[in-house]
């Protein structure tokens, strides 16, 4: 995180990483108290970014405010390097850091993410930058940002189960997909941003530091390596992630997050990993989808 | 029998506006207060005062804690105190919105009270959902149904329901029929006098309805300009009133 511009970095004319260093020192202050207190929103003074809202400026301030000549940076946007999201963002960062960037979960030292976290496991000294929509997990059944905010410092989350209540009683289980809310550290209810719940367990317990950033709520939030993070449930109806019936097409994976793809025009569909890298990583290491085996028997 | 709350020298001001002065009295367990008066008479300010929606600007409302005992309720945290509210108070509002949760169907009206206190079991949520509908003559059918979709007497119903679920030991209530067509009013002040009695509840209710204290209250408080005219057995205030102001209430000479 050395914040130093070194002269020979090519920056477009801008300040390293876009940011003056007074807006980043302010986001630093924010991101370490959030740090300090897993999973609560830290408000902080969100400036306008070169691109809109929704595209991600949450996510984007902090990595602008934490990122070094030496990181190694990965964008991904639903699990692939390549949507334009992703690499708008790479590519501003490029241009304004001048720092390497790969698509290779294990080479990133910080990734900034929309949808997914990589199905490759994370490790220490790692950062995830989650770009967030919506922070505020209690704001669909509270408007009042004063009592929402009483409604967190109280543990006052009853309104949370209400929620995953109606799920179960409208549709016979937890249909709550995407956001799907979770306890941090024991103490505060977290929105995780729009990732499948396939990936909140990745949350718990994980070597790597998580950054949370909403730009247009201006809400920053955090949770630190090897904390608790705890998928809301019920006894009877405890949290579970989604499960295929098959593998994906391309390297057989049982255990991703597979998207859908339709092949044809007659209805034709395959499954195949939504994490790319972690696709092709196993692609690599040779192994081989439903449909090679089918070509190769 | 221990008082269950005292209420003392209770006073409310807005600005150089009285809102309620000097109110004095005790509430013992079971019991259920009247309170009737004019329109600006202070009703709706002293029962928020009472019910820790409002704070006075002088006085005390002491409540029997279950640990405690009697304690000030402004003496308490404010975790402790929305604590009380929300287990061993009710509060039913006049205007079912103020009381509901309008974009959650009627069972997770009913069941959020207990999630609030800790229920993590659905099927146990939702038995005892069902249990308060049917006490409450809600047709479980109508369990997944949105409030909105109710009548303005099932919906005060279902308000009832959602704050009797943690079997509280007082009930605040402001106009609780009143915008309702006669025979709802009726039905709805059956259903209350039976549950009231039936559980023990201690209850105060504002209302502008002197057929409303007849049937309810054991006790009656007459409030005018913010002050108590006079308060005693409901019976006895109604058939006897001492205080010139409740004699025309009585004869009905004033418009309540
Ligand atoms: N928020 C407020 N700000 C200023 N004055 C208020 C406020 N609320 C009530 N008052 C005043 O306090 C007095 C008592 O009002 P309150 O609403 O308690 O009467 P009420 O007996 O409930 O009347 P109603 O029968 O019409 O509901 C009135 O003079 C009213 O104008
Ligand atoms: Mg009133
Ligand atoms: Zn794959």
């Amino acid at each position: 995180m050395s914040t130093q511009l070194p002269t020979q970095i090519p920056t477009g004319g801008y300040n390293f990483a876009y940011l003056d260093e007074q807006t980043k020192r302010m986001i630093r202050r924010a991101i370490l108290k959030a740090v300090a207190i897993p999973g609560y929103q830290v408000p902080f003074g969100s400036r306008e970014m070169p691109l809109p809202y929704g595209w991600g400026t949450g996510g984007i301030q902090v990595t602008a405010a934490i990122i070094g000549p030496e990181d190694t940076l990965k964008v991904i946007d639903q699990g692939a390097d390549d949507t334009t999201n992703a690499v708008n963002i790479r590519s501003f960062f490029q241009k304004t850091t001048g720092v390497a960037t790969t698509e290779k979960t294990r080479e990133a030292s910080l990734i900034q993410t929309r949808h997914r976290i990589p199905e490759t496991a994370l490790s220490e000294g790692q950062i995830m930058v989650y770009q967030v929509p919506i922070p505020e997990p209690l704001r669909w059944l509270e408007p009042r940002e004063g009592e929402t905010r009483k409604m967190h410092g109280l543990a006052e989350y009853g309104v949370m189960q209400v929620k995953l209540y109606e799920d179960i009683a409208h549709y016979g289980h937890i249909s709550t997909a995407y956001d799907y809310p979770v306890r941090v550290n024991g103490r505060y209810i977290m929105s995780p941003s729009p990732i499948p719940k396939f990936d909140n367990p990745k949350m718990d317990n994980s070597p790597a530091l998580q950054l949370f950033g909403a730009g247009r709520e201006k809400r920053i939030y955090a949770i630190p390596p090897y904390t608790s993070v705890k998928s809301l449930d019920f006894e009877d109806h405890p949290f579970e992630i989604e499960t295929w019936d098959g593998a994906c097409a391309i390297c057989g994976a049982t255990d991703s997050y597979l998207d859908e793809i339709v092949t044809d025009d007659t209805g034709g569909r395959i499954f195949v990993c939504s994490d790319t890298d972690y696709c092709g990583e196993r692609v690599e290491a040779g192994h081989k989808g439903a449909d090679d085996e089918e070509k190769a028997a | 029998m221990n008082k269950l709350l005292q209420v003392h020298d209770l006073t409310k001001t807005y600005g150089a506006r009285t809102g309620c002065a000097n109110v004095s009295f005790d509430l013992y367990p079971g019991e259920v207060l009247g309170i009737v008066g004019e329109s600006g008479s202070g009703k709706t300010t002293l029962l928020r005062c009472l019910s820790a929606q409002l704070e006075p600007s002088a006085g005390t409302v002491a409540y029997d804690m279950r640990v405690k005992g009697l304690t000030d309720i402004w003496s308490l945290s404010e975790p402790e105190r929305r604590m009380l509210t929300r287990t061993d108070w009710g509060i039913v509002h006049q205007n079912a919105r103020d009381g509901l949760r309008m974009e959650v169907s009627a069972g997770a009206n009913v069941g959020e009270r207990l999630m609030a206190v800790g229920a993590r079991h659905y099927g146990n949520i939702r038995t005892e959902a069902e249990d308060w509908l049917t006490k409450v003559e809600i047709d479980t059918g109508r369990i997944d149904d949105l409030p909105a979709s109710f009548s303005g007497g099932m919906q005060q119903r279902l308000q009832i329901a959602r704050n009797l679920v943690t079997q509280p030991r007082l009930v605040f209530m402001d106009e609780p029929t009143s915008g309702l067509d006669v025979s709802v009013q009726a039905r709805l002040l059956d259903l209350i006098r039976t549950l009231v009695s039936r559980l023990g509840i201690a209850c105060v209710i504002v209302t502008h309805d002197l057929g409303v204290v007849r049937l309810l209250a054991h006790r009656l408080m007459v409030m005018r300009r913010g002050q108590v005219v006079e308060q005693g057995l409901t019976d006895q205030v109604l058939d006897d009133p001492q205080h010139a102001y409740t004699q025309l209430l009585v004869s009905s000479i004033l418009p309540v």
